[in-house]
């Protein structure tokens, strides 16, 4: 059951009762462009967060740098009480904390099953001195096997079991990398837009999947552009906006927030385009530059 | 014309062709091509200096044995050590850059390689460019054939080549086997994921880096056992046999079986060298008899010629069947998306 989070001050950088991801000074530019710079976020423990922003916020750098992917050039991140500055990606992964791509990453040459079954934890069989001897793995083998069938099932891409993962639609490929993700049993998944490209048939079972993941316990953390899917399914919503974390909370209260508002739509946005007062108008009058043309 | 073609002795053709698919050169290449498969096939790397691990291979045992007067077989653990530095000395700094920087080291390594073995530095080593000689006696000891000469049916081969011939595609069959074992174990699965995105693998909690490194070392150690049956069969090591043409020859191997295939390699190197001596043999004939006049071609012309046919005919089946000759249309199709 999903902490409660009304004691949660809705703002930026608040402290939450279970954080299992903890940011502070968190920057990274690239040359001149501070893609990211967070002073400080948590993320709570077993609840799905929705990460959102307009477009270049730093959203896909900010998981890049939770997840590893990029170094960034100070700040520390926390995982579950232990710092993962140093942490490489596999590392990170192996820890339970697993991401998936804005352009799916469906591994194209190898089978549906084979994808799913290169998500486990822990395979013997992946030493290759013990790779050569099959009785040393073939057992744990098939336990991956029927776990990753039963995935399958749940996310209905069973019929597609043995087809190359490359034959997919775009939406079967965010369930395949959704459910490969899953195989490694994460205590934190990171969703880079997941509902991105996919239709809306199958975003609505995307989302069921997603909301079950956090009654299973698991700590969902994803960046989106819907407003209406991050409406539908999160519990605490955070906005980036040109690299800084500026607004925090649950989704009722970030459709109210001035600074959320402006990042999307300007600051000027509801400031009247008064044609008649010649001092504010923006637009100059249609007369004047109709004149203009013809000089 | 069917009275002129009589006169060509098509049997003689044949039983070089037969001989040749299934020589010295064809075990060879086809073992280099099965430590290149590794590379590229299944892991995605781009070397392209596979020849530098045969030259170390080769000089490894070499060297050991006619230099520093060891064991034998030592000499042959020295060779495949060899290998594994080389691989570890290209691989520690490239692999965590993209594919194309170990392309780059690789082939600049392999020419290093060849040239310090002729070097004047190196001269009381490696003895420069007349290379060692005169070392393998020991291995042909073991050889149960005697006869100066074998020549059963279509195949043709002395007593030394034939011992050589059969240990060595014993050995390149065992290596298939290795391969097949492995590509189809957990251990495969994540050099094939690695291959088709690494991040992926590495978000997946797959050392991404140290599954390259393996991957270069294991297809290169098979590289240098490459190198040191060519060394053996033919009982002398020169620079220049290790020419950089040697690996895109290599290459041309396993494009023609496909890659990533597990037999490819093999099969690709019987057809290459086949249709090698195939194209030499008719055109030598034909020359000989007068059937093709010295004003278009003589006789020294035809060990040239017979590569530009094969080149045509590489260039024909990449028009048709660029998957190779195991490869699968449905992979290849994979790839334009």
């Amino acid at each position: 059951m999903p902490a409660d989070l009304s004691s949660v001050a809705p703002e930026p950088g608040s402290a939450k009762p279970d954080p299992i991801l903890q940011v502070e000074g968190m920057r990274r530019s690239f040359g001149g462009l501070v893609a990211v710079d967070v002073e400080k976020v948590e993320i709570q423990r077993g609840i799905i967060t929705a990460l959102i922003g307009p477009n270049g916020a730093g959203k896909t750098t900010f998981f890049n740098l939770l997840t590893g992917f990029d170094e960034p050039d100070g700040g520390t991140r926390v995982f579950d009480g232990k710092n993962i500055d140093s942490k490489t990606p596999h590392q990170l992964a192996r820890m339970g904390m697993v991401r998936t791509f804005q352009l799916t990453k469906s591994l194209t040459k190898l089978s549906v099953i084979d994808n799913m079954k290169l998500g486990a934890k822990g395979q013997r069989g992946e030493s290759f001195l013990v790779s050569i001897i099959p009785p040393l793995w073939s057992a744990q083998e098939r336990e991956i096997e029927a776990r990753a069938d039963d995935l399958l099932r749940r996310f209905k891409l069973d019929h597609m079991r043995e087809q190359y993962a490359g034959t997919l639609s775009g939406g079967q490929r965010k369930l395949l990398e959704m459910a490969r993700a899953l195989m490694s049993s994460p205590s934190v998944i990171c969703l880079d837009e997941p509902m991105a490209g996919v239709n809306p048939a199958l975003t609505q079972s995307l989302l069921e999947h997603v909301k079950s993941l956090r009654e299973e316990g698991i700590t969902v953390i994803f960046v989106e552009h819907d407003m209406d899917v991050v409406r539908d399914i999160s519990d605490w919503v955070v906005v980036m906006a040109e690299g800084r974390v500026i607004a925090e909370g649950p989704h009722e209260t970030i459709g109210k927030n001035q600074a959320v508002i402006d990042a999307y739509l300007g600051a000027h946005h509801d400031a009247d385009l008064d044609l008649d007062a010649g001092e504010e108008a923006v637009i100059p009058p249609p007369e004047d530059s109709a004149n203009g043309e013809e000089e | 014309m069917t009275v002129l073609l009589a006169a060509v002795d098509w049997g003689q053709i044949f039983k070089l062709t037969v001989s040749s698919s299934l020589g010295v050169d064809a075990m060879v290449f086809a073992m280099a091509a099965i430590g290149l498969n590794i590379h590229f096939g299944y892991t995605g790397l781009l070397n392209f200096g596979h020849v530098g691990f045969m030259a170390v291979g080769g000089y490894g045992v070499g060297v050991a044995i006619a230099t520093w007067g060891l064991n034998p077989y030592l000499g042959l653990l020295i060779g495949i050590v060899f290998a594994l530095i080389l691989a570890l000395l290209l691989g520690l700094p490239t692999l965590r850059l993209r594919a194309d920087y170990l392309a780059i080291v690789t082939i600049a390594a392999s020419e290093i390689i060849r040239l310090l073995a002729r070097s004047t530095t190196l001269r009381p080593w490696t003895r420069g460019t007349e290379g060692l000689n005169e070392f393998a006696g020991e291995f042909y000891n073991l050889s149960p054939f005697d006869k100066n000469l074998y020549d059963w049916g279509p195949f043709f081969f002395t007593a030394n080549n034939l011992f050589i011939v059969i240990v060595g595609w014993i050995t390149t069959v065992l290596m298939a086997l290795l391969v097949w074992q492995l590509m189809r174990s957990p251990w495969g699965r994540v050099l094939k994921a690695i291959r088709e995105d690494e991040d992926a693998a590495r978000a997946l909690g797959k050392n991404a880096y140290w599954y390259k490194l393996q991957a270069l070392m294991l297809g290169g150690a098979i590289g240098g056992a490459a190198g040191m049956f060519q060394v053996i069969a033919k009982s002398t090591v020169q620079p220049d046999t290790f020419q950089p043409v040697i690996t895109f020859f290599i290459w041309t191997v396993l494009v023609l079986g496909g890659v990533g295939r597990v037999w490819s390699p093999i099969v690709g190197s019987m057809i290459f060298w086949g249709l090698l001596a195939l194209v030499e043999n008719i055109l030598r004939q034909f020359v000989n008899e007068g059937f093709i006049s010295s004003v278009i071609m003589d006789s020294n012309q035809v060990g040239i010629f017979r590569f530009i046919t094969v080149g045509l005919g590489l260039m024909t089946l990449m028009v048709f069947r660029p998957q190779g000759i195991f490869g699968s249309r449905e992979e290849m199709a994979l790839d334009a998306r």
